[in-house]
């Protein structure tokens, strides 16, 4: 069949597109002069800067703080409704508000915890963020663990049920051990959410407290300076590691199964 | 009946009502933690959100629990009605822009030999993976009054223009934060699609133009669906991009539903507008649905 020649060209601007601002964001964090717009020289003094740069190491220390904890609960709730909704209920509701912090906009999630918090006279801070990212968070590790338990083998779990295995016993010894590798995608998942996560932060975040995207979304309102050219560098460069490094992962267990 | 038979058939029965028992505490210690979860946080804070719209405003901030329509009343106002149409037009334009980009990107993608098609997926979805703040803000660097784009256009004498702070710089940063979301269901689409289909209409002498109208398209609406209500969704309720590339005023209703909340302090309005919002995406995914199910 002939090639569709003409169709390249949308491809090839689509990834254009795509990267073009990524390479001059890199590129400018290297500039030695003051300006985001004009290159002059190389230098690595806004690494440098970034470095020193209090409010955003704090930020990093919030993000990883509510990262971790955020993490931690909804591997742990979400693995547990995963099994539940798989295992021990029919229920459509139920599936349905089990997806629900997944697919609602994180604009009206975000408003709905703040008033929420309020209503309850709960201090914002760390621990309002930390809450508020464990609702998503679960969803998406209910899910992936959901999608790991389709495929998983439930003869083995018949089994330990018919020698007299209690559905806990069972859990631990057979269900767990098969889920293994989805609970940590899932777990990935939710931290990979919660680090880039801004808009729910943004309404349950106290102004004391901000977490690293609430930081950069600060300074990039006060105005453009290369020095977050330099902190999206970094920022880039992390995500792009842990992408590939996912992916080679799952290329990796895909050939070993 | 013998003592051993009677016994037998009496721990039976004892065994059935501890199995139903221990079905019913699996139940319990599966789903009950999660419920209890996603009931404190989540349903009861929509509930909370659906019953502020008919309340009124207290006079700083807060509200006063008397039963009132004014909310709704308000929404209609020209003045907010125009908000919440004109980000269904930018979110629209969008979409549009997204599905015709990346559909000819989904459709290579899918014939690429299987090595390329790996890597082509994984550009694909690289930018999204990265900060999203840090994404609108690569923006702002190229199309900024003394910005890179205006530099080069500079060079071959065009300009300057007046690119950053309007609706084409807003459109601009939603393609570009969500196009991996439209490229992705297309894909898996396309790539579902037996390729025999396309040479047997070939084969009876349709023109490339008619095939992909009558055979290509029609058989990967699903993804074109998937694809445009994931584009949509995010850009109609999107705040960051109209306030950083837009210029900072209210332009689309997630900018003015951010401000009800943080600076207004009418959180009864606000309530209101996000119940609006949340209408819009429901009417959205019942039409997907009824889609889905003609298909």
């Amino acid at each position: 069949m002939r090639k569709p020649r003409l169709l390249y060209v949308p491809f090839w601007a689509t990834y254009l597109f795509l990267y073009a601002p990524i390479v001059v964001l890199v590129g400018m964090s290297f500039n030695s002069g003051g300006s985001p717009y004009s290159f002059d020289g190389f230098s690595l003094k806004w690494y440098g800067e970034l470095a020193g740069n209090a409010d955003i190491r704090q930020g990093l220390v919030n993000t990883l703080i509510v990262a971790v904890g955020a993490t931690v609960l909804s591997t742990v709730l979400g693995t547990l409704l995963a099994v539940g909704m798989a295992r021990h209920s029919r229920s459509k509701a139920l599936d349905a508000i089990g997806v629900l912090p997944a697919v609602l906009p994180d604009l009206v999630l975000g408003i709905g915890l703040l008033m929420f918090y309020v209503w309850v006279k709960m201090e914002l801070g760390l621990r309002s963020v930390l809450l508020a990212h464990a609702v998503f968070g679960m969803a998406f590790v209910a899910a992936v663990v959901r999608t790991r338990l389709a495929h998983a083998d439930t003869s083995l779990e018949e089994a330990s049920r018919d020698l007299g295995a209690t559905p806990v016993t069972t859990f631990f010894r057979i269900t767990l051990p098969q889920l293994a590798p989805g609970i940590a995608a899932g777990a990935l998942l939710a931290f990979t959410l919660s680090v880039d996560e801004f808009v729910i932060a943004f309404f349950t975040s106290a102004p004391t407290e901000p977490t690293l995207p609430i930081v950069i979304y600060s300074m990039v309102r006060f105005g453009v300076t290369p020095e977050i050219n330099a902190l999206a560098t970094v920022l880039l460069a992390v995500s792009f590691t842990v992408v590939i490094a996912a992916q080679r992962m799952t290329r990796l267990t895909e050939s070993l199964s | 009946m013998t003592r051993s038979t009677r016994s037998a058939v009496v721990s039976g029965a004892a065994a059935k009502t501890r199995s139903r028992r221990s079905r019913a505490s699996a139940r319990l210690v599966f789903l009950g933690p999660g419920l209890a979860y996603l009931v404190a946080f989540l349903l009861i804070p929509l509930a909370l959100l659906l019953s502020y719209t008919v309340f009124r405003r207290g006079r700083f901030g807060g509200v006063v629990y008397e039963v009132t329509g004014e909310n709704f009343t308000r929404l209609l106002d020209p003045l907010y009605l125009d908000v919440v149409l004109g980000s269904l037009k930018l979110a629209t334009i969008a979409t549009v822009i997204a599905l015709l980009a990346g559909y000819p990107t989904a459709y290579l993608i899918a014939r690429l030999p299987r090595r390329w098609k790996t890597v082509a997926l994984v550009a694909i979805v690289l930018p999204f993976w990265t900060n999203f703040l840090v994404r609108v803000y690569a923006w702002i660097v190229l199309l900024s009054g003394p910005g890179l784009l205006n530099g080069a256009l500079g060079k071959i004498g065009l300009g300057p223009y007046e690119l950053l702070y309007g609706q084409g710089a807003i459109v601009t940063g939603l393609v570009y934060s969500y196009l991996p979301l439209m490229v992705l269901p297309l894909y898996a689409a396309i790539e579902k699609l037996d390729p025999q289909l396309r040479e047997a209409s070939a084969n009876l002498g349709a023109s490339p133009v008619r095939t992909f109208f009558s055979v290509t398209l029609p058989l990967t609406r699903s993804g074109v669906v998937t694809g445009c209500l994931f584009v949509f969704v995010p850009s109609f309720g999107n705040f960051i991009v109209p306030e950083l590339l837009g210029g900072g005023r209210s332009i689309m209703v997630g900018n003015l539903i951010r401000d009800q909340f943080l600076k207004a302090r009418d959180w009864p309005f606000g309530s209101t507008l996000a119940l609006a919002l949340l209408a819009v995406l429901i009417v959205l995914l019942l039409l997907q649905a009824w889609s889905a199910r003609r298909a």
